[in-house]
């Protein structure tokens, strides 16, 4: 009895992918900010994900993944039809949304997916939404038409200048709080290095800024503290007090070296994953 | 079974019950204690009084009828045995083997003012590992699953611990619909997540399970509640009754410099890891752990035994517990500590932690503990520990396990506005009955007490149930 996988599309093949899953009681409960944990199989971990999107009347949510180890390659095995094991949640506390006026969301690779729910939350909210979406180029630019949909401006950053701005989401953050006093937030989901940028960033003008950590987690419910991070000197489960925190706040240099703490057996997990199963390792 | 009335001088020792040899079960997970013969059962049934006014009776929390069911194994008859120990808890073969007796029924047996006391928990375990709980209801009823008398009611308990679990035993034995609902992907709570595999089989924890299933309980995994579903989605639906025992939860830390360091875990995720996750068998299961040689565990409960153990069976090979006071005071059962020290674990006694310190890379490397000597005994009537002015030592470690106690999980609470909370922001529940300040709304087990023990959890499950089937039947 495990979660159906209604519609898979593979966004950048090999290495990033979006599932649409039957889970009504999820998709009913589940508010911009949410994640949840799953199990792909009677021996898989838990792991967490982000929710992207979600259709409380079709009764679906949706996740998108990037392939860095075992469990996501794994994963990204399943094709439409399949089922996932376990998925549980709406799980951590949802985005602080009311209407307040520009805010600018920024998100960097498979985090633009997760970003992008927040991002419509504030346009639900009337607020007046800027993306601010950067890669490394331009294939690997993820939810573009989705953030169209609704925001007036999705400003693009790529590595290598193959479309928009030629560097970092940061720059073109920077031009924009220098050219608009109206920003009222900034949001920031991506990878560590870039959510500590932005928070950087946005420092010197002041403005709320707040980032989505993505701590390795185990049950997600609070009971281990594994998430846990410092927030303004204090200690905080990113899994209930969280995931989102204010970027001014946050020790990022402890969050990168607590995520870094398994990976030894990550690797080994990985290598045993390739050679028993050649037909995906190619 | 003698008829004639005995004197507890008559009685000779208690039957041995043979273990797995220290130096072989530090290397598997498999059960250390093993379990009675069925002549061994006899002969130990066959060491009790058969008081006129039993006290064993009186320290169980769910008052099971002990002196007849001993009765019944010393006369051979196990299935009318089990049927007296099923008509009050649940959960036998667990509570068998992680009650803490001495405290409880067998503290309070009179063999034990002269004597060794009987070995109740040992008689309990063998009467339901001999017949298990899934079999038990064709035994009883003639019928594998026990048919429904009043689908009409129903009852949802959140959270798939020990005391939901006594509760969804009680009334399925009634005949009311039960559905429980449970956070993690598997139910047992504690039982599953927390006492090792070497402590408690999960293979005797999933046939308790089955056996409330035979009796109709329906058990959902995935469902958090306040998150999945709130307490008003399961009034909306009609359900007439709410347990709650979602349990303790968050892990407390240390506060002192260091805590957040790699290799510092809390004993929660690290058996949450090992047992749920079964880490033991990494890679073949998923799950990593953190392997160390040098391990303290800061902490003097059973979690902080259990933690060391398993980090032994980890394959650490210096493995510490740091205690503020002495041995004595540890609150953890006094079994489960001679096992943790037949199998090397050590115990630093009188030291306070102070810091975890980090070497290269960042990562855990030591811990700096503050001496301390016993004061005079605090409002507990245990004696506090004092520092000693400038007698630190640094202990080298490369994983220390946090093991001092839980806070309330503020996940339920939360969502739960209407649900009054006592001062230490767990739930306010009446005392007798179990119920919240919500009607038809109970609590039970650590969420209200605080971190307690299983049995503790299941007595407390036990009066809610009585209550809820007064009310609806």
């Amino acid at each position: 009895m495990g979660f159906k996988i209604l519609r898979k599309q593979e966004l950048i093949p090999g290495q990033t992918s979006l599932l649409v899953i039957d889970a009504p009681q999820i998709a009913k409960k589940a508010k911009p900010g949410n994640f949840v944990i799953l199990r792909n199989d009677e021996k898989g971990e838990r792991v967490p994900l982000t929710i992207a999107d979600k259709d409380p009347k079709e009764g679906t949510i949706t996740i998108v993944f990037l392939v860095v180890g075992k469990s996501t390659a794994q994963l990204n095995t399943l094709q439409e039809g399949d089922e996932i094991l376990d998925v549980c949640g709406p799980l951590g506390k949802a985005t602080h949304i009311d209407k307040q006026g520009t805010v600018v969301c920024v998100g960097g690779g498979t985090g633009i997916a997760a970003m992008h729910h927040i991002a419509k939350g504030h346009w639900e909210a009337g607020n007046h939404v800027v993306a601010i979406i950067g890669a490394r180029t331009e294939d690997l630019l993820l939810f573009r038409c989705e953030l169209d949909g609704f925001c007036p401006e999705v400003l693009i950053a790529t590595d290598d200048g193959s479309v928009g701005h030629k560097g970092f989401v940061t720059e073109v953050l920077k031009d924009r709080l220098e050219s608009d006093r109206n920003v009222t937030e900034v949001v920031a989901v991506g990878p560590v290095p870039m959510m500590e940028a932005v928070a950087k960033t946005t420092k010197p003008f002041g403005v709320k800024t707040t980032v989505s950590l993505n701590s390795i987690m185990v049950d997600g419910i609070g009971m281990c503290g594994a998430c846990r991070c410092s927030v303004g000197g204090e200690t905080k489960f990113a899994c209930v007090d969280g995931p989102e925190f204010d970027g001014q706040e946050v020790d990022f240099s402890e969050l990168k070296a607590r995520l870094w703490q398994f990976k030894e057996q990550e690797d080994e997990s990985m290598g045993k994953f390739k050679k028993e199963c050649s037909c995906h390792g190619k | 079974m003698a008829s004639k009335p005995r004197k507890p001088s008559d009685i000779g020792p208690r039957i041995p019950m043979p273990e797995q040899p220290a130096a072989e079960r530090v290397k598997n997970f498999s059960e250390v204690a093993l379990g009675f013969s069925r002549d061994d059962a006899i002969a130990e049934a066959e060491r009790c009084l058969q008081c006129k006014k039993p006290l064993c009776q009186k320290g169980c929390p769910v008052e099971i009828d002990i002196k007849e069911f001993i009765l019944k194994v010393a006369e051979g008859d196990m299935p009318a045995a089990y049927e007296v120990i099923k008509e009050t808890n649940s959960l036998p073969a667990v509570c068998g083997r992680v009650c803490p007796q001495e405290s409880q029924c067998e503290g309070m047996c009179v063999l034990g003012k002269k004597n060794e006391p009987v070995a109740i928990g040992r008689l309990e375990r063998y009467v339901a590992d001999t017949f298990m709980a899934s079999d038990a209801c064709e035994e009883i009823t003639g019928t594998h699953a026990c048919a429904l008398e009043r689908d009409d009611l129903k009852v949802a308990c959140i959270g798939g611990g020990p005391a939901s679990l006594t509760v969804a035993g009680y009334l399925a034995a009634k005949g009311i619909k039960v559905t429980v609902f449970e956070a993690l992907h598997e139910p047992g709570g504690v039982l599953i997540y927390g006492i090792p595999e070497f402590r408690l089989p999960k293979g005797i924890v999933a046939r308790e399970l089955d056996g409330l299933k035979g009796l109709g309980v329906d058990i959902v995994t995935n469902w958090v509640g306040g998150k999945t579903i709130t307490i008003q989605d399961l009034q909306n639906e009609g359900y007439d009754a709410i347990f709650i025992g979602v349990g303790a939860g968050l892990p407390r830390f240390l506060n002192i410099p260091g805590d957040n360091l790699v290799g510092v875990f809390s004993a929660n995720e690290y058996l949450t890891r090992v047992n749920l996750g079964r880490a033991y068998d990494f890679p073949n299961h998923d799950t990593p752990t953190f392997r160390a040689d040098n391990v303290v565990v800061i902490g003097g409960g059973n979690v902080a035994m259990d933690a060391a153990r398993t980090a032994l069976r980890m394959g650490s090979k210096n493995v510490s517990i740091v205690y503020r006071r002495t041995q004595d005071e540890m609150p953890a059962r006094l079994e489960e500590l001679h096992h943790a020290i037949e199998e090397g674990v050590e115990i630093k006694a009188l030291c306070g932690p102070l810091s975890f310190n980090a070497g290269d890379e960042g990562k855990l490397a030591s811990m700096t503990v503050q001496k301390m000597c016993l004061g005079e005994p605090d409002e507990s009537g245990r004696r506090s520990p004092v520092c000693i002015e400038g007698e630190t030592e640094e202990l080298p470690c490369d994983m220390a396990i946090i093991a001092v106690g839980t806070r309330p999980n503020p996940i339920l609470l939360e969502a739960t506005p209407d649900l009054e909370l006592n001062r230490w922001g767990y739930i306010e529940a009446d005392p007798e009955t179990g119920e919240t300040s919500m009607k038809n709304v109970f609590a039970g087990g650590d969420i209200v007490t605080g971190a307690a023990t299983v049995i503790s959890a299941m007595g407390a499950g036990r009066k809610a149930a009585q209550e809820i089937a007064r009310r609806l039947l």
